[in-house]
């Protein structure tokens, strides 16, 4: 059928085909090439510390589409998401360390694609690991044992100097190396910055249609009714617990991407960062960008991700704001953190969907616009 | 034998602490069904307090209206961010909680500044002779103040009106409110109690050490606490509060001789380890009320 005859009837469908696409209206498909084309285009106007900041939220939103799999979709609370980044941020550092350092382990293997895999892989085993003890529980006891698991990791990375460097030292993180161009320095046609910034849209947009998939399938359907209703979910067939590690494993593997590459950003691990405010600041994106969504979950790191940069812009425009953290009274930082916790009240309040929500009642209303219904 | 004595006494003074803040978690879950990452926050707002108005005033003045006006920071949190939130999945509530504390504990922290705030107590790191065992006196104080705190509010739930619309209320909220219990005043209530509680425990927690920004860490060790003991069990808080308390101490005090390789501070993944180890046997903790599902 021509798009000629599509138009106007954005949800006319002639085959089940149609109805089942990934980007299943004329809208989606036009807006997403638009976004897409932004993106490739961004790397070559932006400034590089402003890209870097930009790659951060992509890998970020890796990981907070990790999170909302295991929370959104399969309606299990965790605030364990630290613990996994970890996982992948130390096996990928790992794995392509220094082998001739004494003073840390390291393997020397460089290949970008082996030490992203392995460290999915290692914090995916770790939540299925997990799994088996945490599918006995249920709302907000999972929720504690989950931040349990936080404070043992952070004893372990504190205490295991071989393998994290230690508190306030740290070890340099993974080298992303592709086909033998390493991404994390300037090379002579792209800066760090660009080359980064590229790797992790790509990866973003493979991890990210990989997981939408998954949510429209059986498994995603599943997911959704072991959250909705576990009992009546069991009822009907579906096996919740098996359910429930597969939400664990495979939030843990995005969890082990995303912590592997955060770190390569900075270019340095430090053991201390995995805490309880880092599970926090993920749970933040989910609920901010929007709970059960994949798209929510990109809008929801982007934002967390750029809120400090917005924010240091602030003492230029309020000027009883001071830039410097010595000083005493009102910094930059404490009204960062600040704005970060009103934030996450005020939008739940106002709005439970979050920004998705928000971008859903733009939609509606331009869909049927000059009309309100 | 004597350093055994005096790890007990340490323990239980800990363990009393974190009785007290597992309380007001407890209230909070028995009133409302939902988890107040917040206590960290009334916690140090109460300590600090403290520590400025001391600077007027006679310490235990000082505590008394500290607790007063944390009590009322509770109230007025419940009403703003909480109230709306009423019918809202719980775990909503729970970040909107968590939420409430980044924002308020980072204003406190303003306040306490980088150095250590001395509280003015009348304690210190003195040391008192029980038996023949020096023992500290603020444990001492925080263990009685506990008790004395501990039995009131059972004596405030038992006996008085309020006590029993507050347990009528945590039973089954509509049917409380159709016998006349004003379920509104239930929440603030409840949200008063625990900052009281919070605000108590951070007084007791800095006393004689000092209050510094990352003291508030201790107060996630509740949690734990009231999963041990069962997120609905005013008694299982406060028996869970002072085992992990006796438990942490004593690894504190011999878990370097017997397990060197674990670390020094081992004592504080203690708790969460514990957690883990009872919830693989008993899921609702030891004495929380298993939940009856309707299908």
């Amino acid at each position: 059928m021509s798009l000629l005859a599509r138009l106007g009837r954005p949800e006319l469908y002639t085959s089940y085909k149609q109805d089942m696409a990934l980007l299943n209206t004329p809208a989606k498909r036009i807006w997403t090439g638009v976004i897409v084309l932004v993106a490739l285009v961004l790397p070559f106007t932006l400034t590089d510390d402003l890209l870097i900041v930009l790659a951060t939220g992509f890998i970020a939103a890796i990981g907070a589409i990790g999170l909302n799999i295991v929370t959104g979709y399969a309606g299990q609370v965790s605030l364990g998401h630290a613990f996994f980044l970890a996982i992948g941020a130390y096996t990928a550092a790992v794995l392509s360390g220094d082998p001739d350092s004494t003073r840390l382990i390291g393997f020397g293997i460089t290949s970008l694609p082996v030490w992203l895999l392995a460290s999915g892989l290692a914090a995916g085993l770790a939540g299925l690991i997990v799994a088996p003890l945490v599918a006995r529980l249920r709302g907000l006891y999972l929720a504690i044992v989950t931040l349990g698991l936080v404070f043992i990791g952070e004893h372990i990375w504190k205490h295991w100097k071989a393998l994290t460097g230690g508190v306030g030292v740290g070890r340099p993180a993974a080298v992303p190396e592709l086909f033998g161009i390493n991404l994390a320095v300037d090379g002579p046609s792209y800066t760090r910055a660009q080359k980064l910034y590229l790797l992790a849209f790509v990866l973003l947009v493979i991890f990210g249609v990989l997981a939408r998939n998954l949510v429209r399938s059986r498994t995603g359907r599943a997911l959704a009714a072991v959250r909705d209703r576990d009992i009546a979910a069991e009822v009907i067939g579906v096996d919740v617990t098996r359910y429930k590690m597969v939400a664990f494993a495979v939030s843990s593997f995005y969890a082990g991407i995303a912590g592997s590459l955060l770190y390569v950003m900075i270019g340095f691990i430090e053991p201390s960062s995995f805490n309880l405010g880092l599970s926090v600041q993920y749970i933040a994106m989910i609920l901010i960008g929007g709970v059960a969504t994949i798209s929510g979950s990109i809008m929801g790191a982007l934002f967390i991700t750029l809120l400090p940069r917005l924010t240091r812009e602030l003492p230029a425009v309020l000027p009883f704001i001071s830039g410097s953290a010595t000083t005493g009274g009102l910094t930059v930082f404490t009204v960062e953190t600040v704005l970060y916790g009103l934030l996450i009240i005020v939008f739940l309040i106002f709005e439970p969907r979050g920004l998705y929500g928000i971008w859903v009642r733009i939609r509606n209303y331009w869909k049927s616009w000059p009309f309100s219904h | 034998m004597n350093e055994f004595v005096s790890t007990l006494v340490k323990g239980l003074g800990n363990g009393s602490i974190y009785a007290l803040l597992a309380l007001g978690f407890v209230i909070i879950y028995k009133s409302m069904r939902v988890i107040s990452f917040a206590q960290p926050a009334f916690m140090m707002v109460g300590a600090t307090l403290v520590s400025y108005l001391v600077l007027e005033m006679n310490f235990f003045v000082a505590v008394l209206v500290a607790l007063a006006l944390t009590a009322l920071l509770g109230i007025g949190v419940e009403r703003v961010a909480l109230r709306p939130m009423i019918g809202k999945p719980v775990f909503v509530v729970a970040i909107i909680t968590l939420g409430i504390d980044i924002a308020i504990r980072t204003v406190t922290n303003v306040y306490i500044g980088l150095e250590i705030r001395q509280m003015g107590d009348p304690w210190g790191l003195e040391q008192v002779e029980i038996f023949g065992v020096p023992v500290d006196q603020r444990h001492l104080a925080t263990l009685i103040t506990t008790m004395v705190v501990v039995t009131a509010l059972f004596a405030f739930f038992r006996y008085s009106r309020m006590g029993l619309a507050m347990r009528a209320a945590s039973y089954d909220q509509e049917v409380a409110l159709a016998q006349g219990v004003s379920v509104g005043w239930v929440f603030a209530l409840s949200w008063a109690i625990a900052g009281v509680l919070a605000a108590l425990a951070g007084v007791f927690l800095s006393v004689g050490v000092g209050l510094e920004q990352t003291l508030w860490l201790t107060a996630l060790k509740a949690l734990p606490v009231i999963i041990l003991g069962g997120l609905d069990s005013l008694g299982g808080a406060v028996v869970a509060g002072l085992s992990i308390g006796v438990f942490e101490a004593l690894v504190g005090t011999y878990g370097a001789d017997v397990a060197p390789f674990l670390g020094g501070d081992f004592f504080l993944v203690v708790p969460y380890l514990l957690m883990l180890l009872v919830l693989l046997v008993r899921p609702y903790g030891l004495f929380g009320a298993r939940e009856v599902e309707r299908i």
